[in-house]
């Protein structure tokens, strides 16, 4: 279970928080609680919209899982490539992407950042060197793979960094990218990320093997098991992933322990799971963590984390304004981008 | 004497009845067990039949299937439940390479009993992926049958003829109207495979549909009353093999036909249904035979363009106007 991790994640954080100096800069940790803060209130606003019906269909948020993005925003780089499953406004937030076109996106608005068409699973950016969203789960990890392969093909330094959930780590697709990506040494990062449950599915129930770092073995992949609550660990791992994919000796995976604090999307009210599980992380919650070591290591004061409260508070609600203020796309718009091709015939019947 | 139910009941008792019936059938998928089925169809199952016979799946699409087909021939009547048909993309393999051929390459030696089902078509903004019918895809593959139908009574009777039939079955349900309500008789009965059924009689204009465009046929053939026009509506029931009978004698009487289809229309169901008219009732034609399909495109989230690809009632009064020649 989890809670193994999670306690001795919980006891090391306690002991880090008294050492006097920490390892990264008030830069870093101001960074970090930002993009956290950025995520968690988007996707409330985002829990709110939906309960007004201004998004509609299906809308699976990060909440919880936000130190993962926030590492993601310190230990790659915007050059990196990025591709991911359909629980991605908080990835695609880590990358750069602006909460109002992403909001604007969940209302399926002209103004979103795939212009309405994709709504809360599939967001992309070509900008931010963002491959998206996937909603075929496990379908974006050969993709990745394939995303890698163009990378070395060209001889560049970049990663593909490929993320999917623990659910996504059953399928089949998986074996057979990993197995590919080892055996032409191709520079991609798998990131499982492990939130204990594939909608009402426990890992537990879905193999024998509980620790899905252990997969990768199989493949003599390096692998390793971090702690997804804690945005230092996530960083340090994937940083020294990064490292030894850059320096050409091909794949990495972590397997990144994390939780949803919600259901698996809108709908779902999660009776497969305790309370006192939950509790148990959120107990730990990487923002609340984060927010108070900055004070207590005087890493940063009051003042610097209501600013940002300030600010993120404020970006929500203009992205929320942006969003209800867009019009929808044309419904003749569903013609478009079916084809590079301009003219192409289509069947008008 | 008959009591009312939705969709998801009626499945859920054709097939609970079948599993009572018979200790071979099986039911198998994700989330079918424990979480009592993504939509809710299994309710209760896993408590009633136990573990061995609800197995909850991983989500390995591939995997389950072909595990299936395995059981199948191996003598077992598995009910392979997908989430939704647009998973099932993942199993095609084992679907079209294996459960459709293995009679045939086995020279009649191994038998593929086995039911694949779940909802098809698009249930929201649920944009690209989410949002695809596979009738069409898999009525073009020999030693399948397809079978997609709404009407809770229907879709039981015919659940029940599919757990039976010795071939392998691919049956489509629909994600948005597991909870539409219909009369179904209590105890036991089937509806054969491959038998269309006349949901309404008419004279002016046939109207052929499945699944839940069928509410959209209906809808329209409402309105088309008011204005004096009679159309028949027909309810596919099956898509392979087609109720060729069923489908003429209707047009020989209307004269016209409309095809209303949310597959695209591209080598799907309403261009196969289009040929057969044209060849089998060409003289009876009144005007050409003509459809109402989703657009020719990909299905995005926005609203909007959920409107413009899905046929409505009103795109159907305007098809059935063309074909009567009338201006409307
Ligand atoms: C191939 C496929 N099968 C089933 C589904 C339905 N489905 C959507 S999300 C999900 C659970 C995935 O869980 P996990 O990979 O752990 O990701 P999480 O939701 O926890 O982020 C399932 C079964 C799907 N989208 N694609
Ligand atoms: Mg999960």
């Amino acid at each position: 279970m989890p809670e193994t991790l999670v306690k001795k994640s919980t006891s090391k954080k306690k002991a880090k928080s008294t050492k006097a100096k920490s390892k990264y800069s008030k830069a870093t940790y101001l960074k970090w609680y930002e993009i956290m803060l950025r995520v968690r209130k988007f996707e409330e606003k985002a829990l709110f919209a939906y309960s007004k019906q201004l998004i509609r269909g299906f809308c699976h948020v990060y909440i919880g899982q936000e130190a993962i993005a926030a590492a993601l925003t310190t230990a790659i780089t915007a050059d990196d490539k990025l591709v991911t499953a359909y629980r991605q406004h908080g990835v695609a937030l880590a990358r750069g992407l602006d909460s109002k076109s992403c909001m604007a996106e969940l209302f399926g608005k002209s103004t979103g950042c795939v212009k309405g068409k994709g709504g809360s699973m599939h967001f992309f950016s070509k900008e931010h060197n963002y491959f998206g969203g996937n909603g075929i789960v496990g379908a974006q990890i050969p993709i990745g793979t394939g995303i890698a392969l163009a990378e070395q093909y060209r001889g560049t330094k970049h990663l593909a960094v490929t993320m999917f959930g623990d659910g996504a780590a059953r399928q089949g697709a998986l074996y057979e990218s990993f197995n590919m990506a080892m055996t032409w040494k191709l520079p991609v990062l798998y990131i499982v990320e492990n939130n204990g449950y594939a909608m009402g599915t426990s890992v537990e129930r879905t193999s024998n093997v509980h620790d899905l770092y252990k997969i990768g073995s199989s493949f003599d992949m390096p692998s390793e098991q971090i702690d997804g609550m804690s945005p230092e660990a996530v960083h340090e791992g994937i940083e020294r992933a990064a490292k030894h994919i850059r320096s050409g000796k091909g794949p990495y995976f972590l397997e990144i322990k994390t939780y949803r604090y919600k259901g698996h999307s809108v709908s779902d009210p999660a009776k497969y799971r305790s309370k006192e599980e939950l509790q148990s992380y959120l107990d730990i919650d990487p923002i609340v963590i984060t927010e108070e070591k900055m004070l207590n290591d005087k890493i940063a004061t009051q003042k610097d984390i209501d600013k940002i409260k300030a600010n993120i508070k404020a970006e929500i609600d203009e992205a929320f304004e942006f969003a209800s203020n867009s019009p929808f796309p044309l419904g003749s718009e569903l013609y478009d981008d079916n084809y590079v091709q301009e003219d192409y015939p289509f069947i008008m019947d | 004497m008959s009591r009312i139910i939705n969709l998801r009941e009626a499945l859920r008792e054709a097939l609970q009845e079948e599993m009572r019936r018979d200790e071979d059938v099986f039911l198998m998928g994700e989330e079918v067990a424990l979480y009592n089925g993504a939509y809710k169809v299994s309710k209760g199952m896993l408590d009633e039949f136990g573990a061995k016979r609800v197995i909850d799946t991983p989500i390995a699409e591939l995997g389950f299937a072909g595990i299936g087909v395995g059981a199948a021939m191996n003598g077992l009547r598995p009910v392979v439940e997908f989430m939704t048909w647009n998973f099932a993309v993942l199993a095609f393999d084992q679907i079209v390479n294996n459960a459709a051929k293995t009679l045939s390459q086995s020279a009649g030696q191994y038998k593929c009993p086995i039911v694949f089902r779940g909802p098809s078509g698009s249930a929201g903004q649920l944009a690209q992926q989410h949002s695809q019918t596979f009738e069409s895809w898999l009525a073009n593959c020999p030693g399948l049958k397809v079978i997609s139908c709404i009407d809770p009574a229907d879709a039981k009777g015919l659940l029940k003829s599919a757990i039976r039939d010795d071939d392998p079955i691919c049956m489509m349900e629909s994600e948005a109207l597991y909870g539409l309500k219909g009369e179904v008789p209590e105890g036991e009965y089937l509806v054969p495979i491959g038998k269309a059924a006349i949901r309404k009689e008419g004279t002016d204009v046939t109207l052929v549909s499945f699944n839940k465009m069928i509410e959209v046929t209906k809808k329209a053939a409402i309105e088309l009353e008011k204005e004096g026009i009679s159309a028949e509506v027909i309810d596919l029931r099956t898509i392979r093999p087609l109720d060729h009978e069923t489908l003429v004698t209707s047009l020989k009487k209307t004269n016209r036909m409309v095809v209303i289809d949310e597959s695209w229309p591209f080598a799907g169901v309403s261009a196969e249904i289009a040929y057969e008219m044209q060849k089998y009732a060409f003289d009876y034609l009144d005007a050409p035979v003509t459809r109402v399909n989703a657009a020719d495109t990909s299905l995005g989230y926005a609203p909007t363009l959920v409107e413009e690809y899905l046929p409505n009632p009103s795109k159907v009064i305007k098809a059935v106007k063309e074909v009567l020649y009338v201006g409307s």
